[in-house]
């Protein structure tokens, strides 16, 4: 199993924000992340990557425990995250970002020719290669933020919230390319406020409500779920 | 609720903003007017005393911009001051002078000279040797300083790492004084750095002389921050150094082992503190457990003057504080005891009126 996550627990201070989450994701899935604003999505990603410790519970990435391992450690070993807000290093410029996302690599020519595909999959960042990231448009942003992750050759892409503040037509884009990134052989879980979208491309989708999940199955069946359709697809 | 309150915070810091712009023009052709008086109408002193003190300015001004880089360095990383880095140059100062000690005690006869050492027989190892060894020491006292004073503190509110680190400056000072006892110690160069020795040039008719300490200390400063620019621009811990000030749950997430960029970055800074407190003993000849402390808040001054946080802006501020005070007194007419005012001065009145700094973005408007 890929990543396997046990009974977490997760404190901010006296805020209980994950109350006993268990999941798991396979290789070669797309596993989807759905629940509210504040609902504990991004507090699972952090935790999986080692930037939250867990009060109790387990992570287990390819069978091996990593909740106390060092998030530099847990990057190294192939779990990447591109965070919420994209978080470009704002006064770096577009290729600096993205030899950053290959900081964990020291074959130079690796890199290049990893940025190459980079910029073949996103060729507005070629353009604006020597753009510093902060002066990027929110698509360029968000587009430089998955090129940076892929730098680092990800086994499994954790992604938090791709679509957010995107328009319509880019949202597509970006769906189109995390499909596109797993039909290469990279796992990905996925957290969405954008419901719909995360759970027409998922194998399968959990629903988070308020530190707990509520409901799991496949994407399809989701999606056709009269409980999530009222609460999260805007009950039609 | 809500909005009138804004909308009046933001009329008073236009208000604000005029008055120190109003105040900034004021002191500013005040000095202006003072400067033209005592330069052009009283014509106190000729060309060549410009130059001298000019010069001077610039030879401390590389110092300062060494120090001061420190304090940029780590501010931009963690947001302390670091009170305990004129200290962390002064312990630089000391391995300087040691080394210079030692080796004036190493005989190393020549035929024609029985009675020579190993400082003056060979001078340039000697040079590189004090200088490595009072790298080393500031180097190494910036990375225990971090690692014992200052990460067990990375969670706790900044006025605490604040009141850490002036205790620490305290306790080092002391410390020095305890090892080496209070005297000043009289900083033996090798002859060919002899201090009064240098080049003479003629300036309006007067001899001008341009020692080769002070122009050793001049380039040495000058290829040091060459290098720590390229060091932070074009190489890859420079660049995780940049990643780690801009955002370090980001950082990690690439990989970036935060802890450790974070005590290089204090043994960069250290090192070149402990390169300036090397220079200072060469040029100036004088070293005790006080002489951090000066030079110290100074480099402060410069660092805020740039823009703390801003790399350029600490060079630029360290040079620029050393010509002000340098030429300083001269050109405001007023006592050559009073430059240390001149510099402090300028603290305060680039607090007036630019917080940011020349060359610092204005993010304390923005975080109001
Ligand atoms: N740094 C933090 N400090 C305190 N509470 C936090 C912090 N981050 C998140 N929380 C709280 O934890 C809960 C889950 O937050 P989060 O994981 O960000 O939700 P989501 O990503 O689903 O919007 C929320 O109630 C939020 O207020
Ligand atoms: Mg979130």
């Amino acid at each position: 199993m890929m990543l396997k996550v046990e009974s977490l627990q997760v404190f901010y201070g006296a805020i209980h924000a994950l109350q006993g989450i268990s999941f798991h994701l396979e290789k070669g899935e797309i596993v989807a992340l759905i629940g509210a604003n504040g609902a504990g999505k991004s507090t699972v990603l952090n935790t999986v990557s080692g930037i939250l410790r867990p009060r109790e519970g387990a992570v287990a990435f390819e069978d091996q425990e990593i909740h106390e391992v060092p998030p530099q450690e847990i990057v190294r070993r192939g779990v990447i995250q591109v965070p919420e807000g994209r978080k470009i290093f704002s006064r770096m410029t577009v290729t600096e970002n993205l030899e950053m996302g290959a900081y964990t690599h020291t074959d130079r020519a690796e890199i290049a020719r990893d940025m190459e595909s980079v910029f073949e999959r996103f060729s507005r960042l070629r353009e604006r290669r020597n753009q510093l990231g902060g002066t990027l448009s929110g698509g360029e942003q968000q587009m430089l933020a998955i090129g940076r992750g892929l730098m680092a050759h990800p086994t499994l892409l954790l992604l938090d919230e791709p679509s957010m503040g995107l328009s319509p037509i880019l949202v597509e884009q970006i769906f189109d390319i995390i499909q596109d990134i797993n039909e290469q052989g990279t796992s990905i879980l996925l957290v969405e406020q954008n419901a719909q979208m995360a759970l027409a491309i998922a194998d399968r989708a959990y629903v988070l409500e308020t530190g707990k999940i509520v409901m799991q199955g496949t994407g399809d069946d989701l999606l056709k779920d009269p409980s999530v359709i009222e609460a999260y697809l805007g009950g039609h | 609720m809500d909005k009138p309150t804004s909308t009046s915070t933001q009329g008073r810091l236009r208000l604000e903003r005029y008055l120190r712009t109003f105040a900034g023009i004021v002191i500013g052709v005040f000095l202006l007017w003072r400067v033209y008086n005592v330069i052009v109408l009283q014509q106190n002193f000729g060309a060549d005393t410009w130059v001298r003190f000019g010069l001077s300015g610039l030879i401390l001004g590389g110092m300062y911009a060494l120090i001061a880089i420190g304090y940029t360095l780590v501010y931009g990383i963690m947001f302390m001051i670091n009170f305990a880095h004129g200290e962390v140059m002064m312990l630089g100062a000391f391995g300087g002078f040691f080394t210079f000690e030692a080796l004036r005690f190493i005989p190393a006869p020549t035929l024609s000279n029985p009675e020579y050492n190993f400082l003056n027989a060979h001078p340039f190892i000697s040079v590189l040797l004090a200088f490595l060894v009072g790298i080393s020491i500031s180097a190494m006292a910036g990375y225990f300083l971090e690692k014992i004073a200052y990460r067990p503190l990375r969670r706790a509110p900044r006025l605490i790492l604040l009141i850490t680190a002036i205790g620490a400056s305290i306790f080092l000072q002391n410390l020095a004084m305890l090892l080496f006892g209070p005297q000043r110690k009289n900083v033996v160069n090798p002859d060919i750095l002899d201090r009064g020795a240098g080049w003479i040039v003629n300036v309006s008719g007067n001899d001008v002389l341009i020692s080769y300490t002070g122009i050793f200390s001049l380039v040495l400063s000058t290829l040091l921050m060459i290098g720590l620019y390229i060091l932070v621009q074009r190489t890859k811990l420079g660049r995780a150094m940049r990643a780690v000030a801009l955002d370090k749950n980001t950082a990690s997430l690439m990989g970036v082992d935060v802890d450790n960029v974070i005590s290089k970055t204090f043994i960069i800074s250290g090192a070149l503190a402990g390169a300036a407190g090397v220079m200072w003993g060469i040029h100036m000849g004088l070293v005790n457990h006080y002489t951090g402390f000066l030079p110290g808040i100074k480099a402060f001054t410069a660092a805020v003057m740039g823009g703390i946080g801003n790399i350029p802006g600490a060079m630029l501020g360290g040079m620029l504080l050393g010509v002000i005070e340098a030429i300083g007194p001269a050109a405001l007419g007023i006592d050559f005891q009073l430059k240390d005012v001149i510099a402090f001065s300028i603290l305060v009145l680039v607090l007036i009126v630019r917080p940011s700094g020349i060359l610092g973005e204005k993010l304390s408007e923005e975080k109001l």
